[in-house]
């Protein structure tokens, strides 16, 4: 099966593992820009949980622990030409796909100028038409039947886009899971599907969602492949979403990557997060921290050093500063702007 | 002009909306080489090849939740749900994606789909082929609903469908399809979404329809006029957005209104119309709000004498009118 061969791969490049960046195409400076691309949502999810005990916010979705399964995979694409239908785990994406912290934060604050849709949607659901970031919504798996319809539009059209879509894996018990990918496989549709593993649905783990312990087993299932990926590396991430990408671009179809990571926070803020999970295992995983591991991958490397990462913290620190006091001093909405775009507005 | 059946109207305007932009697609089960169960689309996988007319799996999520992906990527796609009574595993993609795309990413995204379903009963369909949706899909701003009755406004309601820059619920009345026959012009002529039609005019009762009742409504109001009851038949054509002006005008003028459906009772769209009604032409009205619909059963069954007793008819709906003609 797919995953196993990569498995195998992986296992025999152990040895020149060093050499792993280069391999893949990775430059210096852009091995930094993935570095920032990771830390960034971090830190503005560390800043929103706060805000949210002061009382500046007032519902925080966020996705500490997916940094490398975001990164990796959305630099794997053509920013601004392919299609990206992402769910609320995916700040990491949002921002790799360019949108800005202030957008962000607009977002999040449910301001007027939030570009996403004017305070419409939960903190956590962003929407470009400039940036090819699909809107989308809470229903879990809805958003896997349009990728598969954008991407078919993509192959009409004749033109060499693809799209990647993300999902949790409490999503793929859902028939759109089902539809979506047993479609994409019948027109070997240009899409990429990123399950993002973190091992629960809320509450519910992996072992009462499906009897399997890799979604990606049932990928042959649609007839493309599947791959099993360390989540928290961003280097393999990277490696099977380019290689994904190729395989779409080229017209050979539909990959699903299955990204294991974990999520420390809780579900949402509604949630306490401890009820179905041990502290000890959620201190396991950050053991295995993705930004951790990159930095040390960097670090052994000489491509980072600390007094680099702490400016590059610093320079972070100051634009989410920035952001969040614009954005807390934008407007909020008119209460009667809850009126508009429903329909097409007559031109006038 | 040629003298031509509501499906093959359909099929006309359908037909040429493909020729005229080449973004329409086509998607459902067995549209392709079969045409479609009812033949709607027959003809069209030759003319337009299998890139624009996909026969789909068997999946109705898909079938839509597809369609919305393709419109946000520029197509115009056309979405067949086999029978209406099917498009439940749909409606998810349906109120919580299409209606709201527009609304939840202030026009970032648009849904320009168009989901066809046959719909209605009288054709020993029993309860899974027999169904009418048009209250539930009414309720759901940034819809629109649409459900023509004659083969004219047909073609002109599909073209009009289908160039609308917003999802379009378009309801065909599947025992219209063969049924009922009329003048459709040839060539490309649009009837505007949003527009009511005032099918026959008269001074005593208004009589408010749409697909099959529609024609069951004119019958009635002709048998009542050797009676001397002046029925105007009002043709909705659209039931969102209501083109409320038609339907209030022409009950302020008769003072008396019946709703005809075929959807059960109870918060059917006859209970919207009549709300509307009441709440701005209360003072027009000389007797109740009357409305002549199938009884509050899940669905219509199959055996005959049960379908027809569920089934709104041209007697029932004399009956009714003079009834209130008397009140
Ligand atoms: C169709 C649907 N059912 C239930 C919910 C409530 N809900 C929100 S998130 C969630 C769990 C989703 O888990 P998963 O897909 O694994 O993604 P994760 O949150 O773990 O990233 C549930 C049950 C929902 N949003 N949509």
């Amino acid at each position: 099966m797919a995953h196993m061969r990569n498995k195998a791969e992986s296992a025999g490049r152990a040895t020149k593992v060093k050499t792993k960046h280069k391999e893949l195409g990775l430059t210096r400076e852009k091995l930094l820009d993935m570095y920032e691309k990771m830390l960034l949502p971090r830190m503005i999810s560390e800043r929103m949980w706060r805000m949210l005990r002061q009382g500046k916010l007032l519902f925080v979705v966020s996705s500490e622990g997916h940094e490398a399964t975001g990164v990796g995979t959305a630099y794997a694409l053509n920013m601004g030409s392919d299609y990206i239908v992402h769910y609320y785990r995916d700040l990491s994406v949002v921002l790799a796909a360019g949108m800005t912290v202030k957008d962000v934060m607009l977002q999040v604050f449910g301001k007027a100028d939030d570009p996403s849709g004017g305070g419409r949607e939960l903190p956590g659901l962003f929407c470009s038409s400039k940036l090819r970031l699909v809107s989308t919504s809470s229903p879990i798996a809805v958003q896997l039947p349009h990728a598969a319809g954008i991407a078919l539009a993509s192959k009409i059209k004749g033109e060499k886009i693809v799209t990647i879509t993300y999902f949790g894996d409490g999503a793929t018990s859902k028939g759109d899971f089902h539809e979506a990918l047993n479609f994409a496989g019948i027109h070997k549709l240009p899409v990429i599907f990123v399950c993002e593993n973190n091992k629960y649905a809320i509450s519910v783990p992996q072992s009462k969602q499906m009897a399997i312990e890799n979604v990606a087993d049932r990928a042959p299932g649609y007839g493309f492949p599947g791959v099993v990926v360390d989540g928290n590396d961003v280097l393999e991430v990277y490696r099977a979403a380019k290689e994904a990408v190729e395989r779409a671009r080229n017209g050979l179809g539909p990959t699903l990557i299955e990204a294991k990571t974990y999520r420390y926070a809780p579900h949402t803020s509604n949630d306490d997060g401890v009820r179905y999970r041990t502290q000890e295992e959620i201190e396991e995983w950050k053991k295995k921290d993705p930004i951790e591991k990159f930095k040390q991958y960097l670090k052994e490397h000489g491509i980072l050093s600390e007094a680099l990462e702490k400016e590059i913290r610093a320079k972070l620190e100051q634009q989410i500063d920035e952001a969040v006091d614009f954005a807390d001093k934008a407007p909020l909405p008119k209460p009667e702007d809850a009126l508009t775009h429903v329909y097409a507005e007559p031109r006038r | 002009m040629a003298v031509k059946t509501v499906i093959e109207a359909l099929r006309e305007g359908l037909w040429e909306e493909m020729k005229r932009d080449e973004r329409v697609i086509v998607l459902g089960e067995d549209i392709g080489i079969q045409g479609g169960v009812f033949r709607l689309t027959d003809g069209f996988v030759q003319e337009f090849g299998e890139e624009r007319v996909i026969d789909t799996p068997l999946a109705e999520s898909l079938i839509v939740g597809a369609a919305i992906g393709a419109a946000m990527n520029g197509l115009k796609p056309v979405a067949e749900i086999q029978f209406a009574d099917f498009i439940y595993p749909a409606v998810d993609q349906i109120i919580n994606e299409a209606a709201k795309i527009r609304y939840r990413s202030t026009s970032n995204y648009s849904c320009p789909i168009v989901v066809r379903a046959p719909y209605g009963g009288g054709i020993h369909g029993g309860l899974y082929h027999s169904q009418s949706l048009e209250a539930l899909f009414s309720h759901i701003a940034g819809l629109k609903v649409v459900a023509p009755s004659t083969p004219y406004d047909a073609k002109g309601l599909i073209k009009a469908a289908v160039r609308d820059v917003d999802p379009v619920i378009f309801l065909e009345h599947k025992k219209t399809y063969r049924l009922i026959k009329g003048e459709v012009p040839e060539g490309d002529y649009v009837v505007p979404l949003g527009k009511a039609d005032v099918k026959r005019q008269g001074k005593n009762i208004t009589v408010v329809a749409y697909g099959l009742m529609l024609h069951y409504s004119l019958e009635a109001a002709e048998a009542v006029s050797r009676d001397g009851i002046d029925v105007e038949v009002v043709d909705l054509r659209t039931l969102r957005p209501l083109d409320k002006e038609t339907l209030l005008s022409s009950v302020k003028k008769t003072g008396k209104v019946i709703i005809v459906h075929e959807d059960s009772k109870f918060g059917g769209f006859g209970a919207e119309l009549s709300a509307t009604i009441a709440e701005e032409a209360f003072d027009y009205l000389d007797g109740p709000i009357v409305r002549v619909t199938a009884p509050d059963v899940p669905a219509m069954p199959y055996s005959p004498p049960l379908e027809d007793y569920c089934m709104p008819s041209p007697e029932k709906i004399a009956g009714a009118i003079r009834q209130l003609a008397a009140y």
